[in-house]
């Protein structure tokens, strides 16, 4: 006697799908708005290294200008690893892992929940350390146009780290692989950022930017289109 | 256990007569080039060994598909096969660029599209190995192997695109039409000879290499099972 | 509801199940014994679906594993010994985490009903942080049990729980099993899995060497039974 017709509600496989993703995602945030440990490692971490930058590259102001883009790049690849390696050992560590992979749903709604969770909070992070280094460095950060490259680069980083995390938190040498496997692949979105970025801060020529846009968003597509067709080879056993 | 099979032992054998014929004719036969001088015919080596190395780029990205696809062990094995060889002949076409940049260009390092993708691919690959090194589970290994290698098999030409797009000073060799780009040359007829057969040559050793690691791998596979039966 | 055929799992060449047979109906409460590393935990988690068998077939409320995995998982309710709950959201929380990441209906009175039937009301509110194991162990139950699975997988509930606490689950557990459901739970603990369970089975070296209902027992005792099918 299946218990299940009246258990489960009646919905499409597509609105169960957004359904699982919506509350994989909400449960990150909730648990780590409760105890933002992560957060807060992620972000003193990135202000840690824009200062170091500051004292690393003694620089006048015009000098300053040019390396603005790829001081905040940098600072936003290391911290993200911080917070992608975080994410995976919390269910790792836990084992609650099993209890996502138990849930009668797509592999891959758990992919894209963590996706749409550790987006969060490099944007979050990076939404900080915008103001902060416009305030420090006396470059205007805050502009509409930079935030939409910060997305697009943001979610080309988060899309392919999400899931090299899944696998580097299985690895014995867990915590230093993640930086090594990502970072190589993660290069050209690096490079589209910081021209694309440096581009718009100097002048904002259409012809400057929109190459290295395009690469953008060329990037996350194939991305994500590959990490979820790959996800569940690298949760399963 | 299978010795070696005869076809592999010919092909052996032709693989170095083949990369004798190729030095012959890159050092002796090939004329020298009026700008570069006798330092130019590391070309013809440089580009065979990025050729084998791209080579076996491409049967990692493959294997690792048909790894996920098929769950054979035996794709795994062409898998590690092909990132090793890979590994050692972009390491080897690094060298010898640089060995060719230095005089010519008056620097050991350009941080021109290829030799940059080359170097960016290399740490890719270091990547595969330490990830496979920290997996216990020999089927996770496989499955982490060749989930990367698809990763770095697209990320990589990507990369590629990105840094043309950023600058250029590699030589671009046929057809020579961009000669604003510094040590351009434009090949002769008996150059062209030259570095044809280099790439055939360097075909037949990547089969060979591929083919006797792969070997390798097989009998180091059925190595691990043999002690795993004597010591449960 | 359960039928195991000749299943096979292997780890790189290391066999852990070997050729097991195994028949639950329906409604029937098995308590799976074993020593350490015969196999148990393997073999519960390939019920889950959390891990695929080697060979062999594998059949859960009708439906074959691993290629129906996602409908076997909306019947079964798993509860392993670590709690699968997340320490900084509420006892509630985590319950409405799990019933919308399965796609309950009524969804609030559910959470209701189950933190009810595990004791757990007064404390809905509170960070599972600050649970004492036997209340995790008690909430992980109910997360399980949210969904009104018709199989229960239990893997060593008692584990590191005293005897108040463990006395609290064998309540729950009954009240679970009451409600006819399937279960199957691996255990360490005779006594508990004698007076909990109704059938008794013995994994040993991947293969149940030995079957008995407490009503075949009744003369002699669990432990006896145990200790003679391990002998052989």
């Amino acid at each position: 006697m299946p218990r299940a017709e009246k258990t489960f509600r009646k919905e499409s496989p597509v609105s169960a799908f957004l359904r699982a993703i919506g509350a994989v995602a909400w449960k990150d945030l909730a648990a780590e708005f409760r105890s933002r440990e992560l957060f807060t490692a992620m972000l003193v971490f990135a202000l840690l290294v824009i200062i170091i930058f500051n004292f690393a590259l003694e620089l006048d102001i015009s000098t300053r200008r040019s390396v603005t883009s790829g001081v905040l790049w940098a600072t936003f690849a290391f911290a993200g690893t911080l917070g992608l390696n975080r994410s995976m050992s919390i269910e790792k560590d836990q084992g609650s892992l099993d209890g996502l992979l138990l849930a009668p749903v797509d592999r891959s709604a758990i992919y894209f929940g963590k996706v749409i969770s550790n987006l969060a909070f490099m944007l979050i992070v990076e939404a900080i350390v915008l103001p902060v280094y416009s305030f420090l460095y006396g470059v205007n950060l805050l502009q509409p146009g930079l935030m939409l490259i910060l997305l697009l680069g943001s979610i080309g980083y988060i899309v392919v780290g999400t899931l090299l995390a899944a696998m580097a938190v299985q690895s014995r040498t867990r915590d230093v692989m993640l930086p090594i496997l990502l970072f190589p692949v993660v290069i050209p979105v690096l490079i589209a950022a910081v021209k694309a970025s440096e581009g718009f801060l100097s002048g904002g020529e259409a012809a400057a930017i929109v190459p290295w846009l395009n690469l953008l968003i060329v990037y996350d597509v194939i991305f994500t289109s590959l990490a979820f067709m790959v996800f569940d080879y690298v949760v399963e056993e | 256990m299978q010795a070696k099979p005869a076809i592999l032992k010919v092909l052996d054998v032709v693989s170095v007569l083949l990369l004798a014929a190729a030095a012959y004719l890159a050092l002796v036969f090939a004329p020298t080039e009026a700008v570069m001088g006798q330092v130019q015919r590391v070309f013809y080596f440089h580009i065979g060994t990025a050729w084998t190395a791209l080579m076996g780029f491409i049967v990692a990205g493959a294997a690792g598909i048909i790894y996920l696809a098929k769950r054979d062990e035996k794709w795994d094995i062409v898998e590690v096969a092909a990132v090793e060889i890979s590994l050692v002949f972009f390491l080897i076409t690094i060298v010898l660029g640089s060995i060719w940049a230095r005089p010519v260009w008056n620097t050991w390092w350009t941080w021109d599209p290829r030799l940059t993708t080359a170097a960016v691919t290399e740490l890719i690959y270091i990547a595969y190995f330490m990830l496979r090194q920290g997996i216990e589970d020999p089927n996770r290994r496989a499955r982490f192997g060749a989930v990367y290698t698809i990763v770095g098999a697209i990320s990589a030409p990507i990369t590629f695109f990105a840094i043309r797009l950023f600058r250029t000073i590699h030589p671009v060799v046929i057809g020579a039409s961009d000669s604003s780009a510094q040590g351009t040359f434009a090949m002769t007829g008996d150059m062209k000879v030259a570095f044809f057969f280099a790439l055939f040559a360097f075909t037949v050793i990547f089969i060979d290499l591929l083919w006797n690691r792969i070997l390798m791998g097989r009998l180091a596979s059925r190595v691990e099972q043999l002690k795993l039966n004597l010591t449960s | 509801m359960i039928q195991v055929r000749k299943l096979v799992k292997r780890f790189g060449t290391k066999t852990v199940l070997n050729g097991l047979d195994l028949d639950v109906r329906e409604g029937e409460f098995v308590a799976l014994l074993g020593p350490n590393g015969a196999g148990k935990t393997t073999f519960l988690r390939i019920l889950a679906s959390l891990s695929q068998p080697s060979l062999g077939e594998v059949r859960v409320a009708g439906h074959r594993l691993p290629h129906q995995a996602a409908a076997v998982r909306a019947r079964l309710g798993v509860v392993s010994h670590t709690p699968l709950l997340y320490g900084d959201l509420t006892a509630q929380e985590n319950l409405r985490f799990y019933g919308r990441l399965y796609g309950l209906s009524d969804l609030t009175k559910r959470i209701d009903e189950v933190l009810a039937l595990i004791g757990l009301t007064a404390r809905r509110g509170d960070l599972v942080r600050t649970f004492s194991r036997g209340m995790q162990q008690r909430l992980a139950i109910g997360r399980a049990v949210l969904h009104d699975p018709d199989v229960m997988l239990f893997d060593e509930p008692h584990t590191g729980l005293d005897q108040d606490a463990s006395a609290m689950l064998d309540r729950v557990l009954k009240s679970v099993a009451a409600q006819g459901r399937t279960v199957v739970m691996t255990s360490h603990d005779l006594a508990r899995a004698e007076t909990l369970a109704t059938r008794y089975d013995v994994l040993s070296r991947g293969v149940i060497v030995a079957s008995t209902t407490r009503q075949q027992l009744r003369n002699s005792n669990l432990l006896a039974f145990y200790k003679r099918s391990l002998a052989d």
